[in-house]
């Protein structure tokens, strides 16, 4: 530690050459980051804000904006297929986040231990994570397609067939469900391996000395030293849920939206609304209301959880 | 290392035969999470009489979808625009955020913890949320139907800044101060202290951008109509379209669209998996 008055002297004694050098440290800091700054701020902070700007117009055929006030957040109010979106978007969500975190914890649990089998074990359940998802979405539609699909077939022949998994609009949802899910647990296993990795050995050598089972190490021990993983988990799916790519490009390819809209996602609207029909300013004020959803929500989360501040180190 | 762990309940061969049920169970799963990708490879080495066989093996294996794919369809030059963005991408971005990484990490500016808090509050803004406004400005840019649109928006990312940061706290302080002694600048520093440090980190990163890239879809999906600018995923969509009895025509244009992934997968998964685990809070 260095007192004031020595710092005082240092800085009496450096004089100029201190301050040049010290500014010299500034502007270099500057002009490194400048090119991730500009360009983050021209294609994600400028948008985010040009999506408020673009709500309250409207573009006509020739590309002419004129000013509409809040007519499209009224338009959004009256439109039952916005409503729609918005519950088929919560829907999926409320699915497809539970499930991530068992698949993904499942998975990480079971391939836990290091050892060559685990690692092999390991790379198969994530290489789905590395095809794209325009290739998952046509396989797994394959695999579906009605009666003569291999997965079609099989539940068939488990006596729990006779639906179509797209063209059934009680089913189609849970189908992209389930596409999501093997696309993205490979992911999130990796997140928990890394979060479980960080549990030290010693307080389950503990517990067993002191006779915990199985399921009483995972109660005690595992699970609430994972909660700065959980946190991280629940949070990223969820806005992977509501706003993912996953979703939009299996839907797109898989459903574009229908059948009935039962998979017609927030996302996929807006962009049908946008590209398909010409409406930016309408769909402009759609998204800017799910930013604000999940602002919201992340919010809570976070104020729920103390700001994903824990105690992990302890 | 584990079992050596006390096991106060079971004997031995009990615990021999919990874990010889457990590796069955693992294997099976991971069986079926692989099996719609072994499904694919089979489709595709199949006659179309047989697409809907139910062998996974194909009775009488066959290269004409593949061949059918690649003559009917300019997939070449398709996979040829995909590499060109992603490569692109990929050596733009890493520049770019380890010069950002360095700096938020290593040097001391006013400004300098808002300026993080800030890029790392865009970690969560995804594409399909700023589509709209994003196809505004790219295309006041001019940008609609070029490579510039494809590449240029999609280096700019968080993550990739994030993570290189981490790794740059991580490094011990004295190592810069023998450059610092020899008189360097602070671009010396960076290029010739900095850059050959991060060469681990840098390969994982080169793989996962490389990969998110030729995967992406909705991007190029909204600013590229001129099919000569199309990358590898929309060919495969546009594919669909056109060709949606033809499974076999279809899964044989997949499996020559995930094979590169794959591959680079195998040969860098250890890299690959490692850079995501750290990814979690910490």
């Amino acid at each position: 530690m260095t007192t004031i008055a020595e710092t005082a002297a240092r800085r009496r004694h450096a004089g100029r050459t201190h301050l040049s050098a010290k500014h010299r440290e500034w502007i270099a800091g500057y002009l490194f980051v400048l090119p991730d700054a500009l360009g983050l701020l021209v294609f994600l902070g400028v948008p985010m804000a040009l999506s408020l700007v673009l709500s309250v117009f409207e573009v006509n055929g020739f590309g002419a904006y004129s000013f509409v006030g809040t007519k499209n957040y009224l338009r959004m109010w009256n439109d039952p297929l916005f409503w729609k979106g918005a519950k088929v978007t919560a829907l999926y969500a409320v699915m497809l986040v539970p499930l991530l975190y068992t698949c993904g914890l499942g998975l990480a649990l079971l391939v836990q231990r290091t050892d060559r089998f685990n690692a092999v074990m390991r790379s198969m359940f994530f290489a789905p994570h590395m095809v794209s998802l325009v290739v998952v979405a046509l396989v797994w539609q394959f695999m579906v397609v009605d009666k003569i699909g291999v997965i079609s077939r099989l539940t068939a022949a488990l006596g729990i067939g006779g639906f179509s998994f797209l063209g059934d609009p009680n089913f189609a949802l849970i189908t992209i469900v389930l596409v999501s899910v093997w696309f993205l647990m490979g992911f999130y296993m990796l997140i928990f391996l890394g979060g479980l990795q960080d549990i030290p050995r010693q307080y389950y050598e503990a517990a067993m000395i002191d006779g915990a089972g199985a399921i009483a190490r995972f109660w005690f021990i595992t699970l609430p030293l994972l909660k700065p993983t959980s946190f991280f988990v629940i949070m990223v799916s969820m806005v992977a849920a509501v706003a993912g790519a996953q979703a939009f490009d299996i839907i797109y390819v898989m459903t574009k939206g229908g059948p009935a809209n039962a998979t017609s996602v927030l996302i996929v609207y807006i962009y049908q609304q946008a590209f398909g029909f010409g409406a930016f300013g309408y769909a402009a004020a759609m998204a800017s209301i799910l930013v604000v959803a999940l602002m919201i929500v992340t919010a809570v989360f976070f104020a729920l959880t103390r700001g994903g501040r824990f105690n992990h180190e302890q | 290392m584990s079992s050596n762990r006390p096991q106060p309940y079971f004997s031995r061969s009990q615990v021999t035969l919990v874990r010889g049920l457990w590796m069955v169970v693992t294997a099976i799963l991971a069986f079926m999470t692989l099996f719609p990708l072994l499904w694919m490879v089979s489709i595709a080495f199949k006659p179309a009489a047989e697409s809907f066989s139910s062998n996974l093996i194909p009775q009488s294996p066959t290269l004409d979808n593949f061949i059918y794919v690649l003559t009917a369809v300019p997939f070449i030059r398709y996979m040829a625009n995909s590499f060109l963005v992603s490569a692109s991408v990929t050596i733009v971005a890493l520049f770019f955020h380890t010069m950002a990484g360095y700096a938020l990490a290593r040097l001391r500016f006013p400004g300098r913890e808002v300026l993080f808090l800030s890029i790392f509050s865009t970690f969560l803004v995804s594409l399909p949320v700023i589509i709209v406004p994003l196809f505004v400005i790219v295309k006041a840019m001019g940008m609609l139907n070029s490579y510039a649109g494809l590449i240029i928006p999609a280096i700019f990312n968080a993550f990739g800044i994030f993570l290189l940061r981490q790794y740059y706290l991580s490094l011990p302080k004295e190592i810069e101060e023998a450059a610092r002694i020899d008189g360097a600048g602070y671009w010396r520093i960076y290029w010739s202290v900095i850059l050959p440090l991060s060469r681990p980190i840098m390969s994982a990163l080169a793989i996962l951008f490389f990969l998110a890239n030729w995967n992406s879809f909705l991007w190029p999906l909204t600013i590229t109509s001129d099919p000569n600018l199309w990358v590898v995923q929309l060919g495969i969509a546009n594919f669909k379209s056109q060709y949606s009895a033809s499974w076999n025509y279809m899964m044989a244009a997949s499996t020559i669209v995930a094979i590169p992934t794959l591959i680079l997968f195998v040969i860098f998964q250890r890299q690959i998996m490692d850079s995501l685990k750290t990814s979690g809070l910490k």
